[in-house]
């Protein structure tokens, strides 16, 4: 043990110095450009000011999102525009109708994938789906659907257990791009590897790449499995209540939202659940401590599913 | 904002684990800061790593949930597959976006949004690693007038991530081990 310490020890010496010298270096480099750099960083003030254009000019109201989120998203969108100021920034988003589509989505995240925590899906195939089945329509609500990858996830589900025809799956998200990608059904293909295992994991036993076409980068989805899906513009935040529903699925949404946004949500969620109706959240999203929690009652813990049980 | 406790954040990647077990058991239950660690790895053993961690310490540890409120002599895990980040208000925010440098927690991430909340009431030390992940972060918390510190890459299990940081970003501290335990212990 004592020799290998001092085996090593002249390069630690030696590196260890020359780690002290990069360090001044750099420092003295840094104050250089600590100027310039400053002009790249957006002040909270911008952001609430770019926030409220986007609330009264176009309706969207962004005010209950989680500041720290929205701002290090629209600092994205900023550093990569190269505006010269926020001025300008604030002026493109005001005047550019297109940049507006672009800008909305870059705020609002949409990363998913298809059969995302197997174990979820599991549960929904094996424990939730099959009470589901004794009903004679299955009426499902995706809210903050994205992209669609959860989306088509289910209607696979559903057509391995025979309910697809009878189930109609309302798909909604604030952002009408992200939608106009989910009505195609096309992913790309590079993705379909994760895909398959995490189907697989899910407890799926078909042949994956049955349910898609390949062709160059993408794979798209068969037509059949969305034809019970409904792709609408819906936004929690402004949007009323639409139908009633036994399964309500939103993930990875209520993390933007701040407490009281979580609970106007969560509300607007149990209103629109029938008695006994499944809600299922994210990984890191809880019922507890919110105002609606007492309407529920747990149904897996650990996969984030509740149901109602008053209303 | 003067309510919020001084908040140490500590980033690290391969081989960094070593190095915690060996700072958090030296710590005083009175220790008076905040500390985030965010550690990339694999997803799915969240509960294993605050369960070894807290064996480790007198301090309190938790896997960081949304809305929790940072508190003085608490430690908090980034959960896997969760960005971390802290708002105005000092309490946090999970976010499920996009993978930076193919991580998810970033520590860039985590360390930025830190910076913009505690400017120079926070410190921040990057770990071993073989990640570029940390450097961007450190830069940020320097210019928001936080201290910012690396592992010695000498010491360091896999020197790449503490070293890019060093040589991209400059650092007001390298720290070996020894140094490091000395320099957390003496915070307030």
């Amino acid at each position: 043990m004592f020799d290998l310490i001092s085996q090593y020890e002249p390069i630690l010496v030696y590196d260890y110095g020359n780690a002290r010298k990069l360090c001044e270096l750099t420092a003295a480099k840094q104050n250089d450009y600590a100027m310039m750099d400053s002009l790249r960083h957006l002040k909270d003030e911008d952001v609430l000011v770019l926030l409220n254009d986007l609330l009264e000019q176009y309706g969207y109201d962004f005010t209950d999102y989680s500041f720290a989120s929205v701002k290090r998203r629209l600092q994205r969108v900023y550093s990569a525009g190269r505006f010269p100021s926020f001025a300008e920034f604030r002026y493109r988003v005001k005047s550019d109708p297109d940049y507006l589509i672009y800008l909305m989505e870059q705020i609002t995240v949409n990363v998913t994938e298809m059969f995302r925590d197997p174990h979820f899906f599991e549960l929904l195939r094996k424990q939730v789906l099959p009470v589901l089945a004794t009903y004679p329509l299955i009426r499902i609500w995706h809210a903050g659907c994205s992209t669609g990858e959860e989306v088509y996830s289910m209607a696979i589900l559903l057509n391995e257990l025979n309910l697809l025809h009878k189930s109609v799956i309302y798909a909604t998200d604030i952002n009408e791009s992200v939608l106009e990608k989910a009505r195609k059904g096309i992913f790309p293909l590079q993705h379909m590897q994760q895909y398959s295992q995490n189907y697989m994991a899910s407890g799926g036993q078909q042949e994956f790449s049955g349910y898609y076409a390949a062709n160059y980068e993408y794979a798209k989805f068969s037509e059949r499995l969305r034809e019970k899906i409904i792709f609408a513009a819906h936004n929690l935040v402004t949007d009323h209540s639409f139908n009633e529903f036994q399964l309500i699925i939103c993930r990875n949404v209520l993390i933007y939202f701040n407490k009281d946004l979580q609970d106007k949500v969560l509300h607007l969620f149990s209103d629109s659940l029938e008695q006994l109706g499944f809600l299922a959240l994210g990984a890191k999203e809880t019922l507890r401590f919110t105002t609606v929690a007492p309407l529920f009652k747990p149904f897996a813990n650990r996969e984030k599913i509740w149901r109602k049980i008053s209303t | 904002m003067t309510s919020l406790p001084k908040l140490l954040v500590i980033g690290g990647s391969a081989g960094s684990l070593n190095v915690l077990l060996q700072l958090l058991p030296t710590l005083d239950p009175r220790w008076p800061l905040a500390m985030i660690i965010v550690l990339h790895r694999k997803n799915d053993n969240d509960a294993l790593l605050a369960e070894l961690l807290s064996a480790k310490t007198l301090l309190p540890v938790k896997d960081a949930e949304e809305k929790d409120v940072l508190a003085p002599g608490s430690i908090y895990i980034a959960p896997s597959d969760y960005h971390l980040l802290i708002e105005p208000d000092g309490s946090l925010t999970l976010d499920a976006s996009e993978k930076v440098h193919y991580s998810r927690p970033s520590i860039d991430v985590t360390f930025m949004s830190a910076a913009e909340v505690f400017t120079n009431r926070l410190y921040c030390i990057l770990l071993s690693g073989a990640n570029v992940d940390g450097a961007e972060g450190l830069q940020t918390v320097r210019e928001l007038g936080g201290f910012t510190a690396v592992q010695d890459p000498t010491e360091a299990e896999v020197s790449f991530m503490p070293k890019y940081a060093l040589n991209t970003v400059g650092v007001d501290k390298v720290l070996g081990i020894r140094e490091m335990i000395a320099f957390v212990q003496s915070l307030r």
